[in-house]
């Protein structure tokens, strides 16, 4: 394998849910049917259109996310997992990553899933309390994830899965106590989010009239820290600020994202970066499941924007995105992306500033956020991104 | 030109909400002014804010034509006036263009403080004045107790008190023939050299300038080529006439008769009311009596809540100044709040006024600081200098003493809150002049500082009588004060929009209220903040917002960043309106929220 060719991340979306979650502002849809043979056909034309444009590429993981992809026929999983392979060089290491909800049925065809080739499973699990899942919205039971995960457990070497917390009336003691059971079931990999409101969503109108009570922000931090401390003593420290994985055991693919490598995204919504003519790009595919499946099978591609990004947009991502991670940005890296080199990005009065403060680390040609600068990384992000 | 005799111009004086606009509108449409399709509920009051809020704001005339009893037809001119404090020198123009005056009192409600004050107004104008009662239709009208009280407490005779309803029009033929039987004509000399006051102008979109008129002697004409005495300008008159209330020409105005006038003027400033105008050619020997010139006696600073609009924020006070030469602005600047203008009015009312127009009619977002009052400084070289602003507070080692304006107020309220309104008085630092009873109220005279009034004494007043409190004042005298200019200060920076001037006794109170206030606006941030109010540098009180615990984003989905830098984008949006105060933004926001009236 030439160490010249470069890598590139595959996401696959699938836009389809058998109900939407109330918090939920992802790309979404519920249909009564779906023309499958059609689908997997527009997603194999829209891969084959991009792989045409970046030649030589090494293909390091494949992530299908939705929506709800486990919903999806694991034969279209096989297809599109056999087609990229032939389009790229696949590294023998490849990461394969499919969401699934953990409810009885979809446990029933993971089996399937294995065999077309996935090799890690991301479960929405959000929940390990009846109650809390019900108010999320979420269809399966505390009773239903356990058995997910067993089976998990069984087919999948790695698997991650997903829980949120501040959730409406929960105290960080309450959140203590299920995040330590959960760190019982899992094998390498958790990730947990602060449930956070987002426009247009349910649980936004009810924040709005007032039936939605989150936890405050003295709460929100300590439940922050409580995750941070629990998972570390569990041998699964923080490597971003939401996901936590033993060494090694870190997602490939969502390495990716924080740390402003090429991507490829294809699914209606699907959003990429990547360097095409030398420059990075940002795509968006269109995000009308509809628009997008007869666009696709027209036109071989459902590109609704393909822009260059550069100058002060692309530091921008890669600042935001890399401060992210523990490790932070290293300069070498974010001088190969932006052209520019940390001391020409930055003001060095706001670093100085914020280095005093505690909220960076003084690391000689890297910028790296402190454990109180992660925690507040928006504001911190902002003065060094505004100053 | 009408017979003198066949003329009658009058004023209606009340307190606010008593009904005169709604009686004004009865008057016109009983003597067919206005036919039932073009008549829209209180025609006099033009301006929306006018209509919306039930009161009058610039004075109105209309000419009525009233067959009496007596078979003889009428010329009846109608001065509608405004009825608030803030306009009184309004009121006295439109009196001095009237020998009389409809007293209007809410047959339940009774006498008010401004029915006092503007009665007092007519009187001082030697106006007859005939006393209304209205809303006798009313289940709680108590006519017989409520013209006791104008006897009592006016002082005028009230037994022949006119009985009426403005909303039914029960009564309305007995005031119009009050009005000519009880009211004195006007008198003048057609032939003698031109006197006319100038009661008003305005700015009008098609015709210009707009001069209101009340002829005393000679005779005014289209073509004439008139002079204002005070400038000796002359001009050309374009257009003579009357308000019907619509619009009519006549060509002539005789002694007696009220009307308009164009004569090709540029501006509304080159119109002074209560100016005498002339013929050229014949002047008169002597300039009618005028009235004393508004003076502001409130300052605030308006900016605009979007730094770019402050061009736009100048184009709208010029053209509210083109119809209201009353109040001042000029250009400033503040570290807190950008460019903006310094801003005289005659009172809180007027202020408010120019404010809700600024926002609704050019739409505009305001924020205004904190009213202040003229300050007379004696500084130790012995120069005085006057202060419209606390920004411009000299050196505490260079004042001499500091003088502040003092009122003369009158508030009427129902015995029962009598207790709490003296009590608001004295904490204002306000002195007893009068005190006394009249049929369940009570009306107490009080000397108040005016800084204390403009802060926020009227909400306090309509609070804790429940709104049952009516008040009036007059400027009364300066008087030296112990008074101090209180900073505010973020993170160590003075706050400059924020600076008051206040009693040294108020001055921990009010720094400490401010604070507090201000504590819970500032949003959390990456680092602490200290609010502190201090006099010269000494620290008065201090408040601490601590640093934020928690602020990020957990979610990244399906590599779609774009949504995280919109994140960043709403980030620099706000910060067009944050202002740095050393290692800390605080939004403008604040500061407007902080600089925001009406406590508690």
């Amino acid at each position: 394998m030439a160490d010249s060719q470069q890598d590139i991340a595959l996401y696959v979306h699938w836009p389809f849910c058998l109900s939407l979650c109330p918090y939920c502002d992802f790309n979404s849809h519920v249909r009564d049917t779906i023309d499958q043979g059609a689908w997997r056909e527009a997603l194999l034309r829209e891969l084959a259109h991009y792989a045409a444009q970046i030649p030589n590429r090494r293909l390091t993981s494949i992530f299908f996310g939705g929506g709800t992809p486990s919903l999806m026929p694991p034969e279209t999983a096989a297809a599109i997992i056999k087609h990229a392979k032939s389009l790229f060089a696949a590294d023998p290491d490849i990461e394969i990553t499919l969401e699934a909800n953990p409810t009885s049925a979809e446990t029933l065809v993971l089996e399937a899933f294995a065999k077309a080739g996935i090799n890690r499973l991301s479960l929405g699990i959000q929940a390990l309390d009846d109650a809390a899942l019900s108010a999320l919205g979420r269809t399966h039971s505390k009773a239903e994830a356990q058995a997910c995960i067993t089976a998990a457990h069984a087919l999948f070497e790695r698997f991650s899965f997903d829980l949120i917390y501040a959730r409406p009336g929960q105290t960080p003691e309450a959140w203590k106590a299920e995040l330590t059971d959960a760190v019982a079931m899992s094998r390498g990999h958790l990730s947990a989010y602060q449930l956070t409101i987002e426009p247009g969503t349910p649980f936004f109108l009810a924040q709005a009239r007032g039936a939605l009570e989150l936890p405050d922000e003295e709460n929100g931090a300590q439940m922050f820290e409580i995750t941070q401390q629990v998972l570390e003593d569990a041998g699964l420290p923080a490597y971003e600020i939401s996901n936590h994985a033993a060494p090694g055991g870190e997602s490939r693919h969502n390495l990716t994202y924080w740390r402003h490598d090429d991507y490829l995204g294809i699914g209606p919504g699907a959003h990429g970066r990547l360097q095409l003519d030398g420059t990075v790009h940002e795509t968006r595919q269109h995000r009308a499941p509809e628009i997008w499946l007869d666009r696709c099978l027209s036109h071989g591609h459902a590109t609704q924007r393909s822009t260059p990004l550069t100058g002060d947009l692309l530091v921008e991502e890669v600042t935001m995105m890399g401060l992210r991670l523990i490790a932070g940005i290293d300069g070498q890296a974010f001088k190969n992306r932006t052209g520019l080199s940390l001391g020409q990005a930055f003001d060095p009065n706001t670093i100085a500033q914020l280095t005093e403060a505690g909220f960076l680390e003084t690391r000689p040609d890297h910028l790296v956020a402190t454990a109180a600068g992660r925690q507040r990384l928006n504001a911190v992000i902002g003065q060094l991104l505004n100053s | 030109m009408t017979d003198l005799s066949h003329i009658r111009n009058f004023s209606i004086v009340a307190h606010i909400d008593h009904g005169k606009s709604t009686l004004a509108d009865r008057l016109i449409q009983q003597c067919g002014g206005l036919t039932e399709r073009e008549m829209s509920e209180q025609v006099l009051d033009n301006m929306e804010l006018e209509r919306e809020r039930g009161i009058t704001i610039k004075a109105q005339t209309v000419r009525l034509e009233y067959k009496a009893k007596d078979g003889k037809t009428y010329h009846l001119n109608l001065m509608d006036t405004p009825g608030h404090v803030d306009f009184s020198y309004e009121v006295s123009r439109s009196l001095a263009a009237c020998e009389g005056a409809l007293l209007v009192v809410d047959a339940s409600q009774g006498v008010e403080a401004q029915t006092l004050a503007n009665a007092y107004l007519a009187i001082d104008a030697d106006l007859e004045l005939v006393p209304v009662l209205n809303k006798v239709d009313l289940p709680a009208a108590e006519p017989e107790r409520i013209r006791q009280q104008i006897e009592d407490v006016i002082g005028i005779d009230a037994s022949e008190a006119v009985l009426m309803s403005a909303k039914t029009g029960l009564g309305i033929p007995e005031v119009l023939e009050a009005l000519v039987t009880r009211l004195p004509h006007p008198e003048g000399d057609a032939d003698a050299e031109l006197q006319a006051l100038l009661v008003d102008s305005w700015y009008d979109p098609y015709l210009g300038v707009v001069a209101l008129v009340r002829v005393k002697h000679g005779v005014l004409k289209k073509g004439q080529k008139i002079r204002m005495m005070s400038t000796g300008h002359a001009y050309p008159v374009d257009r003579v006439g009357v308000f019907t209330p619509a619009r009519t020409e006549t060509g002539v105005l005789g002694p007696g008769e009220i009307g308009f006038i164009t004569a090709s003027i540029k501006t509304v400033s080159d119109c002074n009311v209560g100016d005498t105008i002339t013929d050229d050619r014949q002047p008169a020997a002597e300039p009618l009596p005028g009235f004393k010139p508004s003076v502001p006696v409130v300052f605030s600073s308006l900016y605009p809540a979007d730094t770019s609009e402050y061009e736009d924020l100048r184009a709208a006070l010029e053209r509210l100044h083109l119809n209201d030469a009353s109040f001042e602005f000029e250009a400033e600047s503040s570290a807190a709040l950008g460019m903006g203008f310094r801003c005289g009015f005659l009172g809180l009312l007027h202020m408010e006024i120019i404010q809700q127009r600024l926002e609704r009619e050019f739409d505009l977002e305001i924020i205004a600081t904190a009213p202040s009052v003229v300050y007379h400084i004696t500084l130790t070289d012995g120069s005085e200098i006057e202060l419209h602003n606390p920004t411009d507070y000299p050196e505490v080692t260079r004042i001499a003493e500091i003088e502040e304006p003092w009122i003369k107020a009158s508030i009427m309220v129902p015995d029962e809150y009598l207790g709490s309104v003296l009590q608001l008085c004295t904490e204002r630092r306000g002195e007893q002049i009068d005190l006394t009873y009249v049929g369940g109220r009570a009306m107490a005279v009080y000397r108040l500082p005016l800084n204390e009034v403009v802060f926020d004494f009227y909400d306090r007043l309509k609070s804790i009588s429940r709104g049952y409190a009516s008040f009036d004042y007059e400027l009364d005298e300066y008087r030296i004060g112990n008074l101090v200019k209180v900073d505010i200060m973020v993170n160590g920076d003075v706050v400059d929009a924020l600076a008051m001037i206040v009693h040294r006794d108020q001055a921990e109170a009010r720094g400490r209220h401010l604070c507090e206030r201000l504590k819970d606006l500032v949003p959390r941030q990456l680092f602490k903040v200290a609010l502190q109010a201090a006099i010269g540098g000494k620290v008065i009180a201090r408040e601490t917002v601590g640093a934020m615990r928690k602020d990020v984003t957990s979610k990244c989905y399906g590599g779609d960043i774009t949504r995280k830098r919109k994140l960043l984008e709403k980030q620099k949006a706000g910060k067009k309106k944050m202002r740095q105060y050393g290692n800390v933004e605080i939004p403008q926001s604040a500061f407007i929220q902080a600089l925001r009236m009406g406590d508690e």
